[in-house]
């Protein structure tokens, strides 16, 4: 059976990287005696996958892992038992169950919103959500991004899905997964780059929200968050 | 929120922040209106080596049983932190807290090598605690030493307030009580440190005086007052069955030296090489109960999650329910996806079945500790293991598949001559024909043989505590003779060696036997810059050799120098149970190239018996 777990991060554990976190739900798997399924061979291990790899020092209310399960109780218990285990920092929001022909996590992801705002004694001098707002008004934003082979040009306008100013900061729905993944940080330097800012490293405070799918067809965009393609179970 | 003792932005900018952040699952956290005694436990290298340690473990989980005592942890910020809080001020903090050092009642500091002593000066220092003991007040942690280097505390003296001789879970309750008593009294902090040093087991270093003779040697160590004890016995708990031993021990995010549930099976050994200090100040052999330790396998797997379990005791071969133990290990866990392994087993039958259950035979190599290249070296320093077992085991394990075999030695031994230093090499060479001599269509490829020597340094609390120690260019000069030996070898394509740094050693040896007098040049070395000792990154000999100089030591009087037996020695006050008459006696016995039995097979009268259990006593039960 194949399940879907979402979780947020928070707190100190925003420093945890993507591989410690694989760890760290390996073992909680343990702690929680959750029924997961293993590999065969000399050294098996857990079947597990993470939707989208997060960077240290982000927050995030919409993380993902799916994991094949030998047995289940229900979605409920399995949610408690799993925040039994956790530290703080990590909270488990569901554990939904995933039809058998559904795709893992990593290759479904095609989308991820934001909240972004500036660290504490690094806003921008002058910086107006206003500006934010023209900048993104443009017909094109041609930027080169570093691929894992080469340097590319793209338009970040052709994943740029939605731009709002919030009360909590500036909401990016914006393009994200394997094959089209902006980072936020890509928007806000090409932003202060054309309007003459200057962003020190530790300026952006970025609070992922949720991870999506995309069920459109014919290039017309559907987007579904990750944890709608699952539902709960009952014992 | 949690209290946050760095700021974002130098946690994004510093490798592995998880080591400064705390959280673990399992770290403890308790409410400070509770608590009548803030305990720091610190071990003075990184994180990741330092949460690794058993014995910190069971201590963390002792104290914090104690509802009116809070014991966290503090380990040595690595060079890219420790830069960054020297620039900015920032005071060391403790994990579970965040909050400084400086506002803890203790600061307890394991010692497990010599080559950490300047990071125990840095963590005093980013805790801003003066680093001598002398100039320390109420508004300073109480600075306790302890573990293996504590055996000769004299080179730190001057840094410590105190040293725990022995195994930490006797006595600290006792201190603690103590401690409280003389802080709600209003008594003054020597008062307090006097008080202690008369507890067992508990070494007040302020206490004592040390006069020198002309030639260097120490004239006298006596106690400054006529009611401190001139002998300090260490402590030992002879019932480990019934005893701390921790059920949820912290388990780190970042992948630790030791990423796996640690049960401690037994203590000390019977073996009584005569090199070995941990060998002879932890006798007598004590052992765990096998169905304790089924249990607490079942508790900590659970508790944390971690998918290996490990056996871990100076011998595990002579842990006498051995057979069931890992048996049962392996029924009940193998299946649910945990790895076991066994580290230091002889290699015999039983090992190699064993194994070949838990590893990929194929992929796993086995090791053998011969310590020595010939039988007679080995017999001097007593390790009975004989080319003919060392034979017989590779061949069985051949048989069986392997065909990757790692083997350790030293070099520089007493009496070492240069057949011995050969032997390194020959003994490599039969058991790569050993290989060879079973059929072609059975062999799995090639045999890979990597031979590795370190070099010795002579040890407190051993026969050898006597022996001189090889120069820089004569642990040099050993290494080349074994290289160019391997070279003529027949099979030398199968056999490869390495061998250890040599100067690191010989600063090993300098503040393995050093006295008080030594405590200039640590605090001068640590002046200089030098830290992280341990690390070939980070080691800078020639800061250190300019210390000893500008302090006028001579390097040779600790290291060259063969004692003579009346010499009094700068450890000679502590009392480990084995007797200075058992150590003489050895040592006399290895010059005659004779071994002694192990205490399974004829009892030695080393001493250790009057701990009144153990081993000891096992024929008489």
């Amino acid at each position: 059976m194949k399940l879907r777990i979402r979780f947020t991060k928070s707190d100190v554990m925003i420093f945890i990287g993507h591989l410690d976190m694989m760890r760290y739900f390996q073992k909680a798997m343990r702690r929680a005696e959750i029924d997961i399924a293993y590999s065969q061979g000399f050294n098996p291990h857990q079947i597990m996958s993470f939707a989208l790899p997060l960077g240290v020092g982000v927050y995030s209310d919409g993380e993902y892992l799916d994991i094949e399960a030998n047995s289940v109780t229900s979605s409920a218990d399995m949610c408690r038992r799993l925040n039994e285990v956790m530290v703080e920092g990590v909270t488990v929001k569901s554990v939904k169950m995933l039809p058998d022909n559904a795709g893992n996590a990593m290759s479904m992801v095609a989308a991820a919103d934001y909240i972004i705002t500036f660290r504490k004694g690094h806003e921008p001098e002058g910086f107006s959500p206003e500006q934010f707002l023209e900048f993104c008004s443009q017909d094109s934003i041609i930027v080169t991004k570093q691929t894992k082979k080469n340097l590319r040009e793209i338009d970040l306008k052709d994943y740029m899905y939605k731009v709002e100013v919030r009360e909590e900061g500036i909401y990016l729905f914006i393009g994200a997964g394997s094959s089209n993944n902006i980072k936020p940080d890509l928007i806000f330097n090409e932003f202060a780059k054309q309007k003459g800012f200057v962003l020190d490293e530790f300026a952006l405070q970025i609070k992922r929200l949720d991870l999506y799918g995309d069920l459109g067809q014919e290039g017309k965009h559907q987007f579904v968050s990750l944890e709608s393609l699952g539902d709960d179970f009952h014992e | 929120m949690r209290k946050q003792a760095l700021a974002d932005e130098i946690l994004l900018k510093i490798e592995k922040p998880a080591r400064y952040i705390g959280n673990e699952v399992n770290s403890v956290q308790k409410n400070l209106k509770d608590i009548s005694v803030r305990f720091a436990m610190c071990f003075p290298d990184v994180y990741e080596i330092g949460m690794s340690h058993l014995g910190i473990q069971i201590l963390y989980d002792m104290f914090n049983q104690w509802e009116d005592v809070w014991c966290e942890r503090v380990y040595s910020p690595w060079m890219d932190l420790d830069k960054i809080m020297r620039q900015q001020n920032i005071p060391l903090f403790a994990l579970e807290s965040q909050d400084a050092v400086k506002e803890f009642d203790f600061l307890g500091i394991t010692i497990q090598y010599e080559m950490c002593y300047t990071n125990i000066l840095q963590v005093l220092d980013l805790s801003k605690i003066s680093l001598t003991a002398a100039e320390r007040t109420w508004e300073d942690p109480i600075v306790i030493g302890g573990g293996p280097c504590s055996y000769n505390p004299e080179p730190l003296a001057d840094f410590f307030d105190l040293f725990y001789m022995g195994e930490g879970e006797t006595i600290y309750r006792t201190l603690l009580d103590l401690y409280k008593e003389y802080k709600e009294q209003g008594k003054s902090r020597e008062e307090f440190l006097r008080q202690a040093g008369k507890l067992p087991g508990i070494y007040a270093p302020s206490m004592y005086q040390v006069d020198y003779k002309e030639d260097g040697t120490i004239r006298e160590f006596r106690p400054k007052y006529p009611d401190m004890p001139a002998v300090i016995q260490k402590e030992i708990v002879m019932d480990l069955t019934n005893t701390y031993y921790p059920e949820k021990p912290v388990v780190p995010f970042i992948k630790a030296t030791q990423d796996r549930v640690v049960l401690e099976i037994q203590r000390g050994c019977i073996r009584g090489c005569r090199f070995c200090q941990a060998g002879m100040v932890y006798r007598p052999v004590r052992e765990r109960d096998v169905d304790m330790l089924k249990e607490k396998a079942y508790k900590i797997l659970k508790n944390t999650g971690h998918e290996e379990i490990s056996l871990s005791s100076l011998s595990s071969s002579d842990y006498s329910q051995l057979g069931p133990l890992v048996n049962f290990l392996i029924d009940e866990f193998k299946g649910q996806g945990v790895n076991v392994s066994l580290p230091s087993l002889r290699i015999d039958a039983f090992s190699l079945d064993v194994m070949s259950k838990v590893q990929d035979v194929r992929k796993s190599s086995l090791t053998f500790a011969p310590e020595a290249g010939s039988q007679r070296m080995r017999d001097v320093i007593n390790k009975g293991l004989t080319e003919e077992i060392i034979l017989r085991g590779a061949g069985l394990a051949f048989e069986a598949g392997w065909n990757r075999v790692k083997l350790y030695f030293m070099l520089g031994l007493p009496t070492e001559t240069e057949e011995d230093i050969k032997g390194i090499a020959h003994l490599s060479e039969k058991i790569a024909e050993r290989y060879y001599e079973i059929p072609k269509e059975q062999r799995n490829g090639k045999v890979q043989i990597v031979a590795s020597s370190s070099f010795f340094v002579p040890k407190p609390f051993t026969p050898f505590q006597w022996a001189s120690m090889n120069t820089k260019e004569e642990f040099l000069e050993k290494a080349h003779i074994v290289n160019d030996e391997v070279k003529a070898q027949l099979n030398k394509k199968s056999i490869k060696y390495n061998y250890h740094e040599a100067d690191v050693t010989v600063l090993e040896g300098v503040l393995a036997r050093g006295d008080r007098r030594v405590a200039r040049a640590i605090l001068r070395a640590y002046e200089k810059g030098c830290l992280y000792d341990a690390w070939s990154e980070t080691f800078r000999n020639d800061l250190w050799m300019e210390a000893f100089q500008e302090e006028g030591l001579d390097i040779m009087f600790y290291t060259g120098r063969e004692r003579e037996l009346d010499e009094i020695l700068p450890w000679d006050f502590i009392d480990v149970g084995v007797s200075k008459e058992f150590l003489k006696r050895e040592w006399q016995r290895a010059k005659e190239e004779v071994v002694t039995p192990n205490c399974r097979m004829a009892c030695q009268g080393c001493g250790a018996a009057k701990f009144g259990g153990g081993v000891c006593f096992e024929a008489k039960n």
